[in-house]
């Protein structure tokens, strides 16, 4: 596997007001790594990743996303976002569209790419993701998990080099958890560079190649799963550990 | 039928007083002491207003003749109303040329009906036609040029002065407030400054304030032997006036829209223009209908107001027939047949804007 480097976070800080969410926050992600990162709520774990595509702007310290630093430029910074996914716990899908205009809208305003050409990979992706059949129909007559996987695939369709997913599953019924699982395993498995803010246990077992475990805004264990479950280091760490397993 | 079973069937039908004619009744009109009272005293009221003016208005009106000695003295003389039509829809625009108005009348009639019949196909081109080709092409039309006659803006007058100050004010306008809500809600300090001025200075003064500075202080400030279409001044009054209040009706519209929508947006790469055009203010605009529509049915009734810089919209044109020696004593005629007229175009805005609603609803 190649080692190319995709996302550097160096010494990033980030305060909202007062608050210290991110304290010196270091991150190297290689192409094809996938990550994920666990802590209780409020440790800073979805700013991390909102961070990365600029959703939120950090006030110190550096960020490196596929070469390029994260700067004010409003040109790079669209850049960047249409090289980086992301997920939402809530979806996000725009309730005035359809499933297939929300997954062929950005390849068609930001990629420029011919709409025939789009609506064609938008079916793909909305196959790959099972929902094809559901492409005429607006989000609020899917259930949960064929909006968040509807949102998978529209992110897909901008064949991002990363993606973000802030807790994919959390606003799911449990039912719903699987199948959009099993959508997060199989671009896994396809090599994507994937970040994932999860408290799917068993997820990160199967496919993270490290885990990260963050509280007060700083990663305290960054480790490969088989190390973070069987020898975490830090006392947060364990205690993290036996409340959720 | 054997008893036993239709005592059951009885006793699985709900109660007759609970539905039906009777039913309703109960439950609207007579639930309650105090509720039969009013509806009593509303049949009461309704019974001593609406058979007299039905026989005033139909019943014993005259309708045939031309003058006004032809008229009963007991109903309505619509004859009034019918004699003056041509002042009360065109003002004193030339008779000769007032094939003019009519066939924009024809077009706008005939893009309208287009647009709103479902299901066919070019809508978009017929509306672009109507935003941008059309509005030219009545300038030209009602002022003349091009090989038409010029005709003055204080010839023009009636309904149809009514409908170019509120039609203008109606489209101008809300580019103009979507713009400003825009610029209120905008992280430029400078910008979001002088769109809230902009903002609470033309919200903060009454229409009638706006007119008359348009009419009479503007020119003051303007240098000598420049001067400005005193219908012109108006219509800029007027826009600006209400894209001041349908700025704060689209700016509640683009409060209400939850973070995630900008975010989504956002993430995927989209521009601001983009996003606001694409994802923000369709929604947006799509909540804000009821009150977008009750901001252009204020400016249609406000159009009124310009009678007090000298224009003769509709009703001004109204109140100056009757003023005329021929036709003294028919105000009421005059005000009811305004009256109306209004209420027709002011409903079917209010019909439309329940039927866009309903189209457009996806559901959330």
């Amino acid at each position: 596997m190649t080692t190319e480097l995709m996302i550097e976070m160096n010494n990033v800080h980030k305060w909202f007001g007062d608050l210290h969410v991110l304290n010196d926050v270091n991150l190297k992600v290689n192409k094809s790594e996938k990550i994920v990162i666990c802590g209780p709520s409020g440790s800073g774990k979805s700013t991390l990743i909102r961070c990365i595509n600029r959703l939120e702007e950090h006030q110190r310290g550096e960020i490196i996303v596929e070469g390029t630093e994260l700067t004010n430029d409003s040109r790079s910074i669209e850049r960047i976002r249409g090289e980086v996914g992301m997920v939402f716990q809530q979806f996000n899908l725009f309730p005035h569209l359809s499933i297939l205009d929300n997954v062929t809208l950005a390849p068609i305003w930001v990629r420029k790419t011919p709409k025939a050409q789009a609506i064609d990979k938008a079916m793909e992706y909305l196959k790959r993701v099972q929902i094809d059949d559901q492409a005429f129909k607006y989000p609020s007559q899917l259930s949960g998990g064929q909006q968040q996987r509807a949102a998978i695939a529209r992110a897909l369709c901008m064949e991002p080099r990363i993606m973000l997913f802030d807790e994919p599953t959390s606003a799911l019924d449990p039912e719903m958890i699987k199948e959009v699982l099993d959508v997060m395993v199989g671009l896994a498995e396809g090599g994507m560079t994937m970040i994932v803010v999860t408290h799917e246990m068993g997820f990160a077992k199967e496919v993270a190649d490290k885990i990260i475990f963050m509280d007060e805004g700083q990663i305290v264990e960054a480790k490969s799963p088989d190390d973070f479950f069987n020898n975490p280091e830090s006392e947060r760490t364990k205690t993290f550990l036996s409340q959720i397993l | 039928m054997n008893t036993e079973i239709k005592d059951k069937i009885e006793v699985t039908k709900p109660p007759i007083a609970s539905i039906g004619v009777i039913g309703w009744l109960r439950k609207n009109l007579f639930s309650s002491w105090s509720n039969t009272i009013l509806t009593l005293l509303g049949i009461y009221i309704l019974y001593s207003i609406i058979p007299s003016f039905i026989s005033w208005a139909f019943i014993d009106a005259s309708f045939v003749g031309s003058t006004k000695q032809e008229c009963s003295k007991e109903g309505a003389c619509w004859i009034f109303i019918k004699e003056n039509l041509k002042l009360i829809f065109y003002g004193l625009y030339p008779s000769e040329e007032l094939w003019r108005i009519n066939s924009m009348y024809f077009i706008l009639l005939v893009c309208g009906i287009y647009i709103l019949t479902p299901n066919l196909k070019y809508k978009g081109w017929v509306g672009s036609f109507l935003l941008i080709l059309f509005p030219i092409l009545s300038v030209v039309m009602f002022s003349g040029g091009f090989g038409l006659e010029t005709v003055e803006t204080r010839l023009w007058g009636g309904l149809f002065l009514t409908l170019v100050i509120a039609g203008v004010g109606i489209v101008l306008s809300l580019p103009i407030g979507v713009m400003l809500a825009l610029g209120r809600r905008s992280k430029l300090p400078v910008v979001s400054l002088l769109s809230t001025i902009f903002i609470e200075i033309w919200r903060g003064v009454p229409l009638i304030t706006v007119l008359f500075m348009a009419s009479n202080m503007f020119p003051l400030f303007m240098p000598e032997g420049v001067n400005f279409d005193k219908l012109i001044r108006a219509l800029i009054g007027v826009m600006f006036f209400s894209a001041a209040y349908l700025a704060e009706v689209v700016r509640g519209g683009l409060q209400a829209m939850p973070k995630g929508q900008y975010e989504a947006a956002q993430a995927m790469g989209l521009s601001y223009w983009r996003m606001m055009a694409l994802v923000i203010l369709p929604q947006s605009l799509k909540m804000v209908i009821p009150a977008i529509i009750g901001s252009f049915i204020a400016i249609f009734k406000d159009t009124t107001l310009v009678l007090v810089i000298g224009l003769f919209d509709f009703l001004g044109i109204i109140q100056f027939v009757g003023t005329n020696p021929d036709w003294l004593g028919f105000s009421h005629e005059g005000y009811v047949f305004a009256a109306a007229i209004f209420w027709i175009f002011c409903f079917g805005m209010s019909r439309y804007s329940q039927n866009l609603e309903k189209k457009l609803d996806t559901g959330r």
